[in-house]
């Protein structure tokens, strides 16, 4: 800690943000590791501690222990069952890092809680205990973890004290983890497996004596450097449109939140899906015009020509073209109680974008708890499966795993503006494969080959809306 | 790419303007609740930012209990002013004039008449379909569990079984005629966040939250000052000048001050992280009855 206050703030002014999700079945001390890293890292207040002492004579279960898992249940009626029902949000900092926790639930039926605790994660924690290694849920968790594009899993082997801190035991379990995620080719670039005990605080905050067979950061000092400065995609340039701003007739800007990328006054931009192109002016913001901006930056961009553009187009850099189409593939998540209508005509929100979309085939449902596909025309609650959908609008987009902002979208039920499903998307539904003859067709063609240079895409793209406005034909033109 | 990585406050700023837009942007007739807290102060800031060089594009409310310090009155009025703001200012006039208030009547009435239902009052009377709400989730238990976008029924009821998923930042905000949706922007931060926040931006604040002698009471284990002779005689015989500062405001009566010698805001953060007290015991309507915020949450208040 800084010698005087001045000197802390500064310091502290400094730190970057991670946030986490934390994943373990009921029994897995998920609650009691949270607690611990709150109490350890001294951000819990002592009246906090007191209202806690007074909770754990009535109805804690951590026998001499402080129960740390009363900390995070807040909801009386979760308090009475005992489990956690829903995403809960803590907060705790150490010199190096602010941190922010999604704390969801590991059981069966509340799946669509961890995907919205996941969703804006850097980094999950999924919690096995040392007895029963790995089950079901944490193949069902890791499977979710990789399907949110979260780049960084730590796999917490707790309870370590109840196998006698045996790093045999640890072993098997990474081994036979390591295993699974190699034959499900699961996308996690990033894996950190670390034995501990949350209930004596084993490796948590410091590296425990107890464990000298393993070399390792203890799970705190991971968490302060894991690095994430590399996971924001700033390579290409998206910027939906969310507030034209008009004070006065001198002004006209487009604010929004910088998807991806990076922006300077000066940079050509198209703007999607209209195809007509300008140049950046200004960056402006309230402590004044910037040289350059990245995601996720909120600011307000003007334009060098006067092209009107509202909420829900997309300014882009015209040389890195997102695709632009009604049909597209995605991973989808099904969230509500209600099973799927396919005749319903959902509305579909995509950044700042909502137009209405039907799904239009269900290709095959994942069956996470074995890792396999199966044949499915239906979707339940908690279910996942591949589908395709067709948008009355087009939508401006990139797959999922190339940008997560511009590659995800919700979909709203018309009648009770439930959020029904959550959606990735995998890539633009080649027009060859679509079955249907009512339906226009859409062409894609790949413009790396081509010969022309990437500066005339603006051009091209323009002409081929041109096209669709007289043809109906679409065209979509893309750079592999 | 070097340094690309934005501070965790610039992150959590950035979250909000976004937030902020987002309903400015989705919803007919928003409103911006101000309590006059440090809290909304930010909060404001942040509408400010959001929508520069324009003005904010929805008015603010604040919901007067008619016990809230003075100074906190002349705050808002000097700095309505000032900004410019459209301010609405609402209170529940038939419970004011039958002399509903904390001393009379006891903090669950007061806070129910003066406070829950004059809120919901003023939603109704305005047809507001969407209200920013200054709290964050560190505050207490059950505000933990709470989206950003909170929807509440057509009785303003919150249900935290049936909570919308809220995934990413694609907030749905989608909702029949008389339903409305609670907002908060400031959801992410943590109270060191804010006074950090105010530092960095230099945004006032009422100077009730720096310390200085006042009269105070002592009223069940509570300092409590006294800011008017509404306060019943018997108490302020007994009152006596001590050093001390608030570290929330709302209602006089119900707002506990803590000693302190803390008269900056670098002192006041000096303070905290050494502090054994979290911020909400100072105020006397949580103690009420266990798990008592998320029955007045569930209720409508805010």
């Amino acid at each position: 800690m800084a010698r005087n206050i001045e000197e802390f703030l500064a310091q502290d002014e400094r730190k970057d943000l991670l946030r986490f999700l934390t994943a373990g079945s009921v029994d897995d001390g998920k609650s009691t590791l949270i607690g611990r890293l709150l109490y350890d890292s001294k951000k819990l207040y002592e009246d906090q501690l007191d209202a806690l002492e007074r909770d754990s004579k009535r109805c804690g279960n951590a026998g001499d222990h402080i129960d740390y898992a009363l900390l995070c249940d807040g909801l009386k009626a979760e308090r009475e069952q005992g489990i956690t029902i829903d995403v809960a949000y803590r907060y705790f900092a150490t010199n190096r890092r602010k941190f922010i926790i999604a704390d969801t639930p590991g059981h069966e039926q509340y799946t669509r809680n961890m995907i919205t605790g996941g969703s804006t994660a850097n980094l999950a924690i999924i919690l096995v205990d040392a007895r029963t290694g790995v089950i079901t849920q944490t193949r069902r968790h890791s499977y979710l973890v990789s399907l949110l594009g979260i780049r960084h899993i730590v796999l917490a082997v707790n309870k370590m004290d109840l196998v006698d801190y045996s790093e045999a035991r640890f072993r098997e379990i990474v081994g036979e983890y390591r295993a699974w995620i190699d034959s499900q080719q699961l996308d996690i670039p990033d894996l950190q497996c670390i034995p501990l005990s949350a209930l004596e605080g084993d490796n948590v905050v410091e590296r425990s004596a107890r464990t000298p067979w393993y070399e390792g950061p203890s799970l705190l000092r991971h968490l302060e450097t894991v690095p994430i400065d590399r996971d924001i995609n700033l390579h290409d340039f998206r910027f939906p449109v969310q507030y034209v701003l008009r004070p006065d007739a001198d002004f006209r800007g487009y604010s929004g939140k910088i998807a991806s990328g990076i922006v300077r006054p000066g940079d050509p931009v198209v703007a999607l899906p209209s195809g007509r192109t300008s140049h950046i002016a200004r960056i402006v913001t309230y402590d004044g015009d910037l040289d350059e901006a990245f995601a996720p930056q909120s600011v307000t961009l003007t334009l060098e020509d006067e092209i009107d553009l509202s909420r829900g187009e997309m300014l882009v850099h015209p040389d890195r073209l997102p695709h632009v189409g009604h049909r597209f593939r995605a991973m989808m998540v099904w969230m509500d109680e209600h099973p799927l209508d396919r005749s319903k005509a959902f509305y579909l929100k995509h950044t700042t974008h909502t137009t209405r979309a039907h799904v239009e085939a269900i290709h095959h449902r994942v069956e996470i708890n074995v890792g396999e596909t199966v044949e499915a025309d239906g979707m339940q609650l908690n279910e996942i499966a591949l589908v395709s959908l067709t948008s009355d609008a087009p939508l401006i987009f990139d797959g999922y795993r190339e940008n997560r902002q511009t590659g995800a979208f919700i979909l709203i039920d018309p009648v009770t503006n439930f959020t029904s499903a959550v959606g990735m998307i995998v890539a633009p539904e080649a027009g060859k494969e679509v079955v249907g003859d009512a339906e226009p067709e859409q062409i894609v063609i790949d413009l790396s080959d081509s010969g022309i240079a990437p500066e005339h895409d603006a051009a091209i793209s323009a002409f081929c809306r041109l096209l669709r406005e007289k043809t109906g034909i679409e065209i979509e033109c893309i750079r592999k | 790419m070097e340094n690309c990585q934005l501070s965790h406050l610039k992150a959590l700023e950035t979250e909000a303007i976004h937030i902020i837009r987002e309903v400015a942007a989705e919803f007919r007739n928003p409103v911006m609740l101000y309590s006059i807290g440090k809290d909304s102060s930010v909060m404001v800031r942040l509408a400010e930012k959001a929508f520069y060089p324009g003005k904010v594009p929805f008015p603010l409310m604040h919901i007067d209990s008619k016990w809230k310090f003075r100074e906190m009155i002349e705050f808002r009025d000097t700095y309505a002013k000032k900004y410019n703001w459209d301010l609405i200012v609402e209170y529940n006039k038939e419970a004011y004039e039958a002399g509903v208030g904390p001393f009379t009547h006891g903090s669950r009435v007061h806070t129910d008449l003066m406070k829950t239902q004059a809120l919901l009052m003023a939603l109704r009377k305005y047809k507001f379909d969407a209200a920013f709400g200054g709290a964050r989730r560190d505050e207490e238990k059950s505000r933990a569990k709470e989206r950003i976008f909170s929807f509440r029924n057509e009785f303003q009821q919150w249900d935290p079984k049936n909570q919308r998923p809220e995934l990413w930042d694609i907030y749905n905000t989608r909702i029949h005629e008389g339903e409305s949706i609670r907002v908060f922007p400031l959801s992410n931060w943590t109270e060191l966040d804010v006074w950090q926040y105010i530092r960095q931006e230099r945004i006032p604040i009422v100077p009730l939250y720096f310390a200085k002698e006042r009269p105070v009471v002592e009223v069940n284990g509570n300092l409590i000052m006294v800011d008017d002779d509404r306060m019943p005689e018997e108490l302020r015989r007994k009152a006596e000048m001590r050093k001390v500062r608030f570290r929330t405001l709302g209602c006089y009566p119900l707002t506990g001050a803590v000693e302190s010698e803390a008269d900056t805001i670098e002192k006041i953060i000096e303070e905290m992280m050494t502090t054994t007290r979290s911020e909400r015991t100072t105020r006397v309507i949580d103690f009420d009855q266990e798990g008592s915020m998320e029955q007045k949450k569930r209720e409508g208040y805010f």
